[in-house]
Parts: structure tokens; sequence; C-alpha cells
């Protein structure tokens, strides 16, 4: 692998080597290296570009990366990827997408996953997005997310787009049976004259499941955020919707709650807030000695964590 | 040493400090109290440069700071902890010690100054100084924030505000020792156990310096009888009223 791809693998996975356990990384539309472990077998789609990972039930403490990195300009994609978690299961999956657009045609990689998590399994998911690249092209993520969730289950879901993507659209959907529990945490940077769009669907079907969303973005220069999450309860269930933007210079940002609960015991609380940074938070950064420069940045760095 | 020569501030059509001057050398602890809205905030935050005087000059170590910002004279050894401090989303109690600190800060040292405000430091260390946290609470980690750095002059705007009884005691002794710290201190309070651990009192009333003075001079009378702005002792804060 070359020097711009180990980067990019280190932005959207972390990753400074190969790493331990059941990976595959795709690397301009091919996948270059793979590795199926006992317990999680990755096999190839016959039917559309992808993969299907299948974690075996019990599967504990084991952990999954797929990232994707475009590093030439001009590729347009679409994948599907499929996760089924066995029951009873406990394993960590890193996705994540970079784009390095070196060109001046768009690149645009669609990445559409599908997550089956089984009973009282644990699944934590981590997504980076993140686009770069002194090219005019377009650097463009359309992920599309549907996770559906068994009795008792558990994910946490982290989804960061931080620097480089100009356009997004992001569309996640979930079905909670009994008891299940899905905690999503997006958080989103614009700037320049990007748009991200982030759509969330969830259905809280079964008793007792809950659902908590918490979104932080922070919209730079003329860019543009549409936020509009949707918790739909239908049974004995309890949701927590949180969106908190920070806006500056010219940027727009839209907040569009919508919350239904089809029975009594539903309890489905959405909170949003948009604003500029606090004055009084820049100046005490600022009887730090940090310029104000500095101060803007640490608040929406730590804003962002 | 500050030197405050003539300085005087308006905003809204309001004059709020009237030609105020005044000197602390290295080493002094000053107590400025006086009625509520009588311009002590203003006075702290035209020292630390938030606002900038109309008229007059501000002076440290011999140098002219009135035109620098609040970065520059940050820089210079100011601090300044505010009297309702903001709360930061994102960022936990042991980032901003570390940030105010102007370096990272191990964790024993952030407890060391987290325990001077009463505060168990290992419940706080990793917290989000947000919403979650009390008044009270944020308020003795702004306490502690500057508290952390080494400065030639800190200002402390009524630090008492907000902090129950138990917490008060600690905080009085914390400040006994302060002058360890700092070079010298400018604490606004009402309080009367902390008013008298003063080496110099100033009463502000109205933008104006009414009395100043060292502290046997001055104490004694702020729980008298006075003419001019009347006082009268209320518990242990002093009641002023005009």
């Amino acid at each position: 692998m070359d020097k711009i791809t180990t980067h990019m693998l280190n932005e959207v996975a972390d990753l400074h080597s190969i790493p331990t356990g059941a990976y595959n990384i795709r690397l301009n539309g091919k996948s270059e290296q793979r590795n199926s472990t006992e317990n999680i077998t990755i096999l190839t789609k016959k039917d559309k570009p992808g993969i299907d990972i299948i974690i075996k039930p019990n599967t504990k403490n084991e952990s999954v990366h797929i990232p994707v990195v475009l590093t030439e300009t001009g590729l347009d994609e679409v994948v599907y990827n499929h996760f089924e978690v066995g029951d009873n299961s406990d394993v960590l999956i890193v996705a994540g997408c970079g784009i390095h657009n070196p060109g001046s045609s768009k690149s645009e990689h669609d990445g559409i996953h599908t997550f089956h998590i089984g009973k009282n399994s644990k699944v934590r998911y981590i997504e980076k997005h993140y686009g770069e690249g002194d090219g005019s092209g377009e650097k463009v993520l359309n992920p599309t997310t549907e996770v559906e969730m068994e009795e008792g289950s558990y994910c946490e879901m982290e989804l960061t787009q931080i620097k480089g993507v100009d356009s997004t659209i992001r569309k996640t959907t979930a079905s909670l049976k009994s008891g299940a529990k899905l905690v999503v945490n997006e958080k989103l940077m614009t700037h320049g004259k990007q748009i991200a769009h982030s759509d969330i669907i969830i259905n809280l079907d079964g008793e007792g499941s809950s659902a908590q969303i918490i979104s932080r973005s922070v919209a730079k220069d003329a860019s543009v955020q549409v936020f509009h999450p949707i918790a739909v309860g239908n049974t004995n269930c309890k949701a927590h919707i949180q969106c908190d933007a920070i806006i500056m210079d010219k940027a727009k940002v839209s907040s569009i709650p919508e919350i239904a609960a089809n029975d009594a015991d539903a309890q489905i609380i959405h909170e949003a807030a948009i604003g500029r940074i606090n004055n009084d938070q820049l100046i005490k950064l600022q009887t730090f000695g940090l310029e104000e420069e500095e101060a803007e940045n640490v608040i929406v760095k730590g804003f962002l964590q | 040493m500050l030197q405050v020569k003539n300085v005087s501030f308006a905003a809204d059509g309001k004059q709020i400090i009237r030609n105020i001057s005044f000197t602390l050398d290295d080493g002094k602890f000053l107590i400025i109290t006086g009625p509520n809205g009588g311009g002590k905030s203003t006075l702290a935050r035209l020292i630390m440069g938030i606002e900038k005087p109309d008229s007059g000059q501000i002076i440290l170590n011999g140098e002219d700071i009135t035109d620098l910002s609040i970065t520059q004279r940050a820089n210079k050894g100011i601090g300044y902890a505010f009297q309702q401090p903001p709360r930061f989303k994102g960022l936990t109690v042991k980032d901003l010690l570390s940030l105010a600190h102007g370096s990272k800060l191990p964790d024993n040292k952030c407890c060391d100054y987290l325990t001077k405000v009463g505060l168990c430091s290992k419940d706080y260390l990793n917290r989000q100084a947000d919403a979650s946290l009390s008044g009270g609470e944020i308020k003795r980690i702004e306490i502690a924030m500057l508290m952390s750095r080494n400065l030639n002059l800190a200002i402390y705007d009524e630090p008492e505000a907000g902090i129950d009884l138990w917490s008060f005691s600690m905080l009085v002794n914390s400040f006994k020792s302060i002058s360890n710290q700092h070079k010298s201190v400018i604490l606004i309070s009402h309080q009367e156990r902390i008013i008298q651990l003063a080496d110099e009192i100033v009463v502000i009333a109205d933008g104006e310096i009414t009395m100043q003075g060292s502290k046997d001079e001055i104490f004694p009378k702020l729980t008298g009888d006075l003419s001019g702005c009347d006082l009268k002792p209320e518990g242990s804060e002093l009641s002023w009223i005009k």
C-alpha cells in the first residue's frame, strides 16, 4: 500500500498497520486485502458489489475492520455490505470511508450497510468519513445504514464526518424488538460549500426497547446541514433525541424534529439547539492566553469529541 | 504591581466607572467590595481587558497594558475567575484545568486543585463541564482553574456566590494560602470571612471608590455606621442598602 492509502486508512479507521482479527480493505473499487477468522467469515456477494460478514453466535471480544479508500478521481460506486451478527455475541465493527481525490472528476462512494443483530448481542459500530485532495473534483459519500435488532440486543453507533466531504446524504433506519437498545452518536463538521443531510428513522417495536440519538455538528463557512431524526414508539418504550449544532460564518443549519407515539406507554423526547459559539466561552479561553481562533478551535474540537 | 489610573467607563449611555485610581503592590491581597451594581465586576473586566476604558490607564509592572487584548494580558500573567462561568459541551474538567494551566496537568495535580475548592476530585476529572454540573460545581471548577495558574495578578469575582456553607469554609482556607500561587490577588466579595483575609480594601459604590485603605482601617467601618452608604451586617454577608 502506498503512503496516501496508509494515511487514509489511519484517518478513517485509526489503522497504522494491518488490523488483527477479521478485515476487508477495499481500495479503488476492489478488495485489496481480506482476512476471515474462525468466528467471523467475510464473503464476496455474488449478485452485487459488496461483502457479507457472518459472525457466529457467541463470538466475544472480536473485531471486524472494513475500511474503504478511494484515491483515484472519477470513481463512482455503490457497495452493499451485510452484517449477520449471531446471538450472544460481543463485537466491534470499524467501517469508514476516505476519498483522496487528486483530479477534477467527482469521486463517490455509496455504502449500503445492513445489520441483523442477534438476540442478546452487543455491537459497537464505528464509521468515519473523510475527504481530501488538491483537485477540484467533488468528494461524495452517501451512507445508508439499516439496523434490525433482535430481543435484548445492544448497538452503539459512532458516526463521524469531520472533514473534506463535499456532499453527503446519510440515511439511517433501525427497528428494535423487545429490550433492545440503540445508541447513536453522530458528529459532523462541514466547511466551504459542503452539504450534509442526515435522516434517521427509529422504530421502537418491542416492549422495553430504547434509543438514544445524540447529534452534534459544526457548520462553518457557507456550508449547509439538515437533520431530520424521527422516533416512532409503537409500544412501551423510550427514546431520546438530542441535536446540537454550532453555526458559524454564513452557514445554514436546519433541525427538523419528528416524534410519534402510537402507544400510551411510549416516552419520546426530542431536544434541538442551534447557536453561535458562546462569547463567554471565547473570552474564558482567551483569559487562559489563547488567541480567539485557537479558542474557537478548542471549543469546536471539544464539542465534537 | 498594578496601577489603575483615572479609569472611566460608560456603556449604553450609563457611566459605570468614574475616574477610579488605586495601586496594588506585589504580594498584596486586595478585596473590592461594595453594593451590587456599583461597578466592581466591570472594573475587573477592565483590568482583564474584556472591556476597554473610555479614559485612564492600566499599568502592570510599569508597562501600560490599556490597549492590550485579553490574550496579551493573560500572557502577562493576569487571570480572571468569572462570577458566572460559562459551560463547555464536550470539554472535561481535566481538559479545562490543563487549558487554564497552559500545559497538560497530571491527574494528581488536577485532584489537588479540585480538593482545594471542596470537590471530590476523582468524581469530577472526566466529567464534562456542561449543563450536567450544578451552578456551585461549575463555580468551584472556575476557581480551581485560576488556582492552577502562576499569575502576577489573579482576579476572583465573588468566588463565594453559589457555594454551599460546608465548601465555603474550605474555600476560605484555600484563599488563605493563595498568595503562594499568585503574586497579587484582587478578590471581589461581600463575605466578612473573606474580607478579613485582605491586606487592603477598596469600597466601590456607584462607579466610584468611596473608601480605600488597609484592612485594619477599613474593615471596622464596613461593619459599623457609615455616612453616605449604609452598611449593616446580616449573617456573615454585608448587606448594602442605598
